[in-house]
């Protein structure tokens, strides 16, 4: 592992490798999917899979939220930057995510302002700051970030900030998983559960994965001893034949999760029956809208919207690997049409992408050697 | 956009009770505590912020393997971008004109590099 030795208590790291190759079955394959896009890339960098055996297969998940938001999304809140007035405003993570007729930053090209924020909060201010001016935020992630479009919106009501609206494209983790497990043609030993989106929902929302399915899932840290803790924990569950959900990540995941955040979403946010995942198809009640309360807010009720769908391009199996039936690199784009430098599906853009991740450490490496 | 980066309570603003000033490895900005009101954060306590609301308090070992882990990973700097970021890029200057004394110039963008 090539950062073995960088880090904090490599002995420990190597007898907890130790550890994993004897709880390991030798006869048995273990696949287990880490659900969160951070994992993937912490995986990659590590160099993780170097000091598991073989037998043990990393499957990478859906927790990208750039890499899940299906392409018509995209247009569809880079068709309101069109419109005058109009201050686009998203994470840097979506700047260079191709929407049909181009990414936000192709857009910004073309004289649109399109402008980069770290935080809602920060877009809320720019709308105050312009009031003759509409500002868009164009909202993506999972639990880790929908608190904090929440909490802006709860601040912009209070403020009565009228130029300012939301494009809400917050998805939830446990439909995406139950999807993933409700498909023919996965098959998943056990859970790397998310870190950070856990320290929002907690750990009780995933009891239906171990006592439903009979499938263990550890909440798990993202520091290379984390995860082979992780590991060793959902080893020493398969061993014993049970499924138990186990919070590896206790320094920062409460198992009731955060009741603030928790709050702020109830009250702004709604389920939305359906909604598109790349690659995943509809899911029911896997996504967020905001309350009639807050429809002044809601950019899909302030402007004229097209609601597009549009098909990823023919070759690119974005899809399959998000779900986790392809590697990145058994895509026929892979590391040819599709790079990090001209990315044709998302997964090849965020950090959080398997196909970046897989890129930037595995490919360039073997193109090296 | 899902970093989670560590930074330690400053001071709690009085003028906003889910504000504070939080220092992230010499930087200083402006972060929402509302996430934590059931914890009565306090200034020198650590916490992890995620776009710009801090989302949990962390002991002060947690953040700097936090700092090292973001290190390991190659985002340190990406993380350092967000922080700077956040309220636009103005936060320092709102502060220095706020509380002269408190931050010199040595905190402003561009702070030195925390790689060492």
């Amino acid at each position: 592992m090539k950062y073995v030795d960088e880090f904090r208590d490599p002995e420990v790291i190597r007898k907890t490798a130790e550890e994993i190759r004897r709880l390991a079955d030798p006869d048995r394959h273990y696949r287990l999917m880490e659900v969160c896009g951070g994992h993937t890339h912490a995986i990659y960098r590590f160099g993780l899979k170097d000091v598991l055996p073989a037998n043990i297969e990393l499957v990478h998940g859906p927790g990208c939220p750039v890499c899940v938001l299906p392409m018509g999304r995209i247009d569809d809140g880079l068709s309101v930057a069109e419109q005058p007035d109009v201050i686009f405003t998203a994470f840097g993570d979506m700047m260079r995510v191709p929407g049909a007729k181009g990414s936000p930053l192709e857009y910004k090209a073309r004289g649109m302002d399109v402008r980069v924020v770290y935080s809602p909060a920060d877009a809320l201010k720019l709308a105050q700051k312009n009031p003759e001016k509409r500002v868009m935020f164009f909202a993506i992630g999972f639990e880790t970030t929908a608190p904090s479009t929440a909490l802006t919106l709860m601040q912009a009501k209070a403020l009565g900030v009228r130029n300012f609206t939301v494009f809400c494209n917050h998805v939830t983790i446990i439909p995406a998983i139950r999807a993933i497990l409700d498909s023919p043609d996965m098959r998943i030993d056990a859970f790397i559960g998310p870190g950070h989106v856990s320290t929002v929902i907690g750990c009780r929302p995933y009891e239906w994965i171990s006592k439903n399915e009979g499938k263990p899932i550890v909440v798990s840290g993202f520091e290379p001893l984390d995860m082979l803790q992780s590991i060793v924990m959902l080893l020493r569950q398969l061993r014993r034949g049970e499924a138990k959900v186990e919070n590896q990540y206790r320094r920062v995941v409460p198992w009731e999760g955060n009741r603030a955040a928790l709050r702020a979403m109830a009250e702004v946010f709604e389920l939305r029956p359906y909604f598109e995942w790349r690659g995943m198809g509809f899911i029911s009640q896997s996504a967020l809208r905001l309350r009639d309360s807050y429809a002044e807010w809601d950019a899909e009720r302030q402007f004229s919207i097209p609601g597009l769908r549009v098909t990823d391009p023919k070759a690119a199996q974005c899809g399959e690997v998000l779900k986790g039936v392809l590697k990145p690199a058994q895509c026929k784009l892979f590391g040819r049409e599709c790079t990090p430098e001209q990315p044709i599906g998302a997964l090849m853009v965020s950090s959080e992408g398997s196909c970046a991740a897989y890129y930037n450490y595995e490919h360039r490496k073997a193109a090296v050697a | 956009m899902c970093l989670a980066i560590p930074g330690k309570i400053v001071e709690l603003t009085p003028e906003s009770h889910h504000n504070a000033v939080v220092d992230v490895a010499g930087v200083r900005r402006r972060v929402d505590l509302s996430l934590l009101e059931f914890e009565a954060p306090q200034p020198g306590d650590w916490v992890l912020i995620h776009v710009g609301f801090a989302l949990s308090k962390i002991s002060e070992e947690d953040a700097l393997d936090q700092m090292r882990t973001l290190r390991l990973l190659g985002e340190e700097q990406a993380a350092m971008e967000e922080v700077r970021g956040y309220g636009l890029g103005e936060a320092a200057a709102d502060e220095r004109a706020r509380a002269p004394e408190a931050l010199g110039p040595s905190q402003s963008p561009p702070a030195k590099r925390g790689a060492a």
